[in-house]
């Protein structure tokens, strides 16, 4: 296991009216490849704040960001988005998967967006969803699937790229226990790997259980680092 | 990124249906009615489209169109031929006069007398009769769409022979002529020169043209001066004059305000309904815009994007409107005397594509500036 993001002092206000409001008071932290991160909290403790900056979609107003020995904040903004699709895979709570393209298709969108020939890019998108089990779904259409296989899809659509760094944000707070459970599970077996690191951001404590270490986070700062959740929580 | 725009459009059929009915209907309408303004407008130089082998019209200096005429005296005609460069010049009058049919029936129609000899003046294509048959006693020539209006139960063979009244003298129908129909659409009775002083009373002066033909080599502009400056008659190339009766119209009439508002009606329709589907097309489809801006998507691309998306719309709604405005005007223009003549000009498409492009350059633009503005960040909000 290596460093894989180093946070140093970040501090992020947001302005309300003449003042700013500061979401987050100087966090430091470090995460490591081949571990499955959670990143804890009540609503309005700054996690998803944090993973924002963490992957590079949101300037943070003082400190720093290193992913993979990348200053991100120090590209430019379109060297920012170039690394991002090269590096960081995404999983959003409602999915957004395309509605127009197959579930192939919207698995493929990262590598066509980096210029890959499309049938290239849904050939291989294709085969890694053979490989997750959803042989049987590559031309179906995000209407036509469960929330869990969308996420599925989704979690397809992170990882076709072969990225170093996977976030997610609430990736089971939309599916049922056991449909949060298997991709929990899926994400596990394929995502986590001894090169890349994976943050989720969830409050959903019926897949603590799941991970390797637990950041909590509490009015902007990080109050707890362990392997489990804290007592009382 | 371009196949996958193309996508997120058409797999909205709802909207993208909408969003091409609304292009297609703004084309139809700015299309359609430029075209039928244009064609109104020509009518105002019909009498010189009747006579193309004239080069140069000559008239009284107060005279304005080839409906709004001051007679000359006769001898005018023998000046004019004294010019040189002239190559012939042949008389002609336009005046209106009123037909009381067999079954009583009245109406008020131009009667055009053209030279005895020469018939110049005359339209080219004759649909029934000869041209010979002009020569006869109180024989008259009607042209096609005049011929149905006074006579809806004859056709262009069966009128041959039909006798009226043309201000309260006897008149003979022994041909048709094919000829553009006027501003007003009246009814137009050809007769010779001799026949149409008889017809049509009034003052010594009668002669309302001299038609002139330039000689080879010379310069119709340049003989027209010439004319003027001999003979102290205004003296007009057929362009110029023809051009002049579209001005009149366009001068004395409310049909440029009129179609301009219906034009402009086109436009503003057209950019409500794309500019209003196309920004919630984008607004259905902002998160995953953001989803794909999160992910690396560049704002170029985004920009590409949506460019294609409106381009898309742009060209298959203008298309298809533009289609059924030339179908309508062709339909129309075969098969109804009001549209009689009626043709597309280049222009108009011309003219049209480039509102259409403005109206998806404006909507595309507005609509692009939401999914430029989205924060790649809301996607985890």
């Amino acid at each position: 296991m290596s460093t894989a993001i180093t946070v140093q002092g970040i501090i992020k206000e947001f302005p309300v009216g003449s003042q700013s409001i500061r979401v987050l008071h100087g966090i430091d932290a470090a995460i490591r490849t081949g571990e499955l991160t959670y990143l804890v909290g009540e609503s309005g403790s700054g996690k998803t704040t944090l993973i924002s900056i963490i992957a590079g979609i949101m300037k943070p107003t003082g400190g720093g960001v290193r992913v993979f020995d990348t200053d991100i904040y120090g590209l430019s903004d379109s060297r920012l988005v170039t690394f991002r699709l090269a590096n960081i895979g995404f999983i959003f709570q409602q999915y957004n998967l395309l509605p127009a393209l197959t579930a192939a298709e919207n698995a493929a969108v990262p590598l066509i967006a980096a210029g890959r020939p499309r049938e290239e890019g849904v050939a291989r998108a294709r085969e890694l969803m053979g490989k997750l089990g959803m042989a049987d779904q590559v031309d179906k259409y995000p209407r036509q699937m469960s929330g869990g296989q969308q996420q599925r899809v989704a979690i397809a659509r992170a990882l076709v790229h072969s990225p170093r760094l996977v976030v997610c944000d609430e990736p089971t707070a939309a599916l049922d226990a056991g449909s949060g459970r298997k991709v929990m599970d899926l994400l596990r077996e394929v995502a986590l790997a001894a090169d890349r690191a994976v943050i989720i951001v969830t409050h959903d404590n019926r897949i603590f259980d799941l991970a390797d270490r637990i950041l909590m986070m509490e009015d902007g700062r990080i109050v707890h680092d362990g392997k489990t959740m804290p007592v009382g929580h | 990124m371009i196949w996958i725009a193309i996508r997120m459009l058409t797999g909205d059929s709802t909207k993208f249906y909408g969003l091409l009915f609304g292009v297609a209907f703004s084309t139809l309408l700015i299309a359609q009615q430029l075209t039928i303004f244009i064609n109104l407008l020509e009518r105002g130089a019909a009498q010189v489209y009747n006579v193309p082998s004239a080069d140069v019209w000559v008239m009284d200096p107060s005279s304005r169109t080839a409906e709004v005429t001051v007679p000359m005296p006769s001898t005018d005609l023998f000046r004019v031929r004294g010019v040189p460069g002239v190559s012939w010049a042949a008389p002609i009058i336009i005046a209106n006069a009123v037909v009381r049919t067999a079954e009583g029936k009245v109406e008020g129609v131009s009667v055009i007398g053209v030279d005895d000899a020469t018939l110049i003046g005359l339209p080219r294509t004759q649909l029934s009769g000869s041209r010979d048959d002009l020569a006869g006693p109180d024989a008259i020539f009607m042209d096609g769409v005049g011929a149905r209006k006074l006579f809806p139960e004859a056709d262009a063979q069966s009128v041959l022979g039909t006798r009226f009244e043309l201000n309260d003298q006897r008149a003979v129908v022994r041909g048709t002529v094919d000829a553009n129909p006027s501003f007003t659409s009246g009814v137009l009775l050809y007769t010779r020169y001799s026949n149409a002083l008889n017809y049509v009373p009034g003052t010594r002066n009668r002669m309302s043209f001299v038609l002139v033909r330039v000689q080879p080599g010379v310069d119709p502009g340049q003989l027209a001066e010439r004319i003027e400056r001999d003979t102290g008659l205004k003296a007009q190339t057929s362009r110029e004059f023809a051009r002049d009766g579209v001005d009149f119209i366009i001068e004395n009439t409310g049909i440029p305000i009129n179609f301009g508002i219906t034009v402009l009606l086109g436009f503003i329709v057209g950019v409500a309904i794309v500019g209003l589907t196309f920004s919630l097309f984008i607004r259905d489809n902002i998160k995953q815009f953001g989803a794909l801006k999160a992910i690396g998507v560049t704002n170029g691309k985004i920009r590409r994007m949506v460019a294609a998306q409106a381009g898309m719309v742009g060209f298959i709604g203008y298309g298809l409107g533009v289609l059924l405005a030339a179908l309508f005007i062709y339909i129309g223009s075969n098969n109804s005397d009001e549209f009689k003549g009626f043709y597309t000009p280049w222009q108009i498409p011309t003219a049209t594509a480039g509102v259409v492009m403005f109206m998806i350059l404006l909507t595309g633009f507005i609509s692009l500036r939401a999914v430029l503005k989205t924060d790649p960040a809301e996607v985890f909000r």
